[in-house]
């Protein structure tokens, strides 16, 4: 929304009008203690009947109010800002730790799933740092980050950097006292997602369909198990996060349909980034990268074969699978679970 | 000099972004100060001294933190000049939410963490939102989802500064940081420089030592509640 347009919104329309438009709008004032207004009135309007010593706390008159107001409009009236579309991603090699070159360039597509692979502390975060701030030559790694083919400009880079790379590690948690249903509310909420309600269900049910264990809308998110915590996380990344790129850094042990997790997430318009150990998710990917020393030593496309060995080993996670659910379940283990082994 | 004013509530990780800041940064360490304002005691110049970095640290006490930064940022600035820095850095704690200590034509860093509540920069005044770079912090132990809940609530209270993700572990994120710290502005004292905001006043009989509780004990500034009666 341009100034001109905030302006005259404020200046003309009654509050209500506006707020119901911009229902973000009633943060703003909540957020200068003003919980009632005359809503029918035009903003300048209805500030002549408010209280002027709590706008005198926040250092506020009346004019800055309505500056600071058309500022807010302009700032959310089209959405809350995301890193904006991303088509394709391309990595311009630099050099490792002690100044050998990697490979020379590797570009990645919407919907595509890129494994990174590299003992610990080869390098692997500072791969993600340098996406997560387009670096532009100017990291230690020298390292080139196109979007769409092309460098971004200084101002695209300060303004989408830090909004480019959706993070998701076996180290995040939940730190709200809040049910699974108002968390997600609350990221809908401020998505200004237009029906936070279906919003709301359709990641709820993604997210109980990839955890192992059910769980209940009502259940508090810090009481999630680990594997639930990572199946609810994945599932609000999905449908909500505002971010292109989605790095995930070590789920194996999440007890959640991993494979079916990351597939999610690419078929959601991301490029995927997996930095993981696990044999299922590293070749489940279409291309994995391998960071030795600092650098990208390889870009190995997964083989034919590798995707024969594909199957056993997705068998042989089956198998793990359902030992999981039997022990769960109470049941004795016997060879009939070891099934499907050649 | 070029000076950065960071300010931020305490334990947000205001020392460990600066630390990282300065590693990111082509200075040499040697032509780097930094002024730490503090209110009873810190011991954050040891990590500071650990990296070589000249630091001095001056508690406000009694005093009000603000009012101590005002009455003192002419004099740091002075020593950063005496002693032939090219950057200088100061770090105030805030403590009441409404603390300030920015400074017009300075560039001014908020730092805050995302453990401390979605909702907590909603309940910031000034110090957020008269930031021009507000540094986010501690955001590799919550969700993606608590991540942009949070940012768009820093939004609502600043719609122009940069929000820049910050590890104060790894330093990731440092880098972004210290392209909006390379174009801070050369100073060469700060004559007519004037606060952007106003310090919270306080002239009353508490604090000159009066302790006694009691409307008859109480002078000057006070600002009373007022409570609904059942």
């Amino acid at each position: 929304m341009t100034p001109e347009k905030s302006m005259e919104m404020a200046v003309t329309m009654p509050l209500r009008a506006i707020l119901e438009e911009y229902p973000v709008c009633r943060d703003f004032f909540l957020n200068l203690r003003i919980a009632d207004l005359d809503w029918e009135l035009t903003l300048l309007q209805a500030l002549e009947t408010a209280n002027p010593d709590v706008f005198d706390e926040f250092g506020l008159d009346k004019g800055t109010i309505l500056r600071d107001f058309c500022r807010f409009l302009e700032t959310f009236a089209g959405g809350t800002e995301g890193a904006g579309e991303v088509r394709s991603l391309t990595i311009v090699g630099g050099h490792g730790k002690t100044g050998e070159s990697e490979i020379p360039e590797l570009t990645v597509s919407v919907g595509d799933i890129i494994s990174i692979v590299g003992p610990t502390g080869s390098g692997k975060s500072r791969l993600l740092a340098d996406i997560e701030c387009l670096a532009d030559g100017d990291t230690p790694t020298g390292r080139k980050i196109l979007i769409d083919g092309r460098t971004l400009t200084d101002d695209e880079r300060f303004d989408r950097a830090g909004r480019m790379v959706a993070q998701l590690s076996q180290n995040m948690n939940f730190v709200m006292d809040l049910t699974v249903r108002e968390f997600l509310e609350m990221h809908a909420v401020s998505r200004q997602s237009k029906d936070v309600e279906k919003t709301v269900s359709q990641c709820f049910e993604c997210a109980t369909n990839l955890a192992g264990e059910r769980f209940t809308r009502e259940t508090k998110v810090t009481q999630l198990s680990g594997g639930q915590s990572r199946a609810l996380m994945i599932a609000d990344t999905a449908y909500m996060s505002c971010s292109p790129i989605v790095l995930i850094d070590e789920i194996e042990n999440a007890g959640i349909d991993r494979r079916r997790a990351v597939e999610l997430l690419a078929r959601k318009e991301k490029i995927v980034f997996l930095a993981t150990h696990d044999p299922l998710l590293a070749l489940s990917a279409q291309k994995r990268i391998v960071i030795k020393n600092g650098g990208i030593s390889r870009v190995i496309e997964t083989s034919g074969d590798e995707r024969e060995c594909l199957g056993t080993i997705e068998k042989l996670d089956a198998i793990l699978y359902r030992l999981r659910h039997s022990l769960r379940d109470g049941q004795i283990i016997g060879k009939h679970i070891m099934e499907g082994i050649e | 000099m070029r000076l950065i004013t960071v300010a931020g509530p305490p334990s947000s990780g205001k020392t460990s972004v600066i630390l990282k800041l300065i590693e990111a940064m082509d200075v040499p360490v040697s032509e780097i100060g930094v002024v730490k304002f503090d209110c009873l005691t810190s011991f954050d110049h040891l990590r500071y001294e650990s990296m070589g970095i000249r630091v001095e640290t001056g508690f406000s006490g009694r005093v009000c933190p603000d009012h101590y930064f005002v009455g003192n940022i002419e004099a740091a600035v002075e020593w950063g000049l005496k002693s032939g820095f090219r950057l200088m850095v100061t770090e105030s704690a805030g403590l009441c939410n409404r603390c300030s200590p920015y400074l017009k034509g300075i560039l001014a860093v908020c730092v805050i963490d995302n453990l401390s509540g979605v909702n907590t920069p909603r309940k910031i005044g000034p110090m957020l939102k008269l930031a021009d770079v507000v540094v986010v912090t501690k955001g590799d132990i919550v969700s993606q989802a608590e991540r942009e809940v949070f940012s768009f609530n820093v939004r609502q209270v600043n719609t122009s500064a940069a929000i820049i993700f910050v590890n104060g572990i790894t330093g990731q994120g440092a880098t972004m940081l210290e392209k909006h710290v390379r174009n801070a502005k050369e100073i060469e004292g700060l004559r007519d420089v004037r606060l952007r905001f106003t310090t919270p006043a306080a002239v009353c009989s508490y604090c000159t030592g009066e302790m006694r509780i009691g409307e008859e004990y109480q002078m000057g500034t006070l600002k009373k509640m007022e409570f609904r009666q059942l």
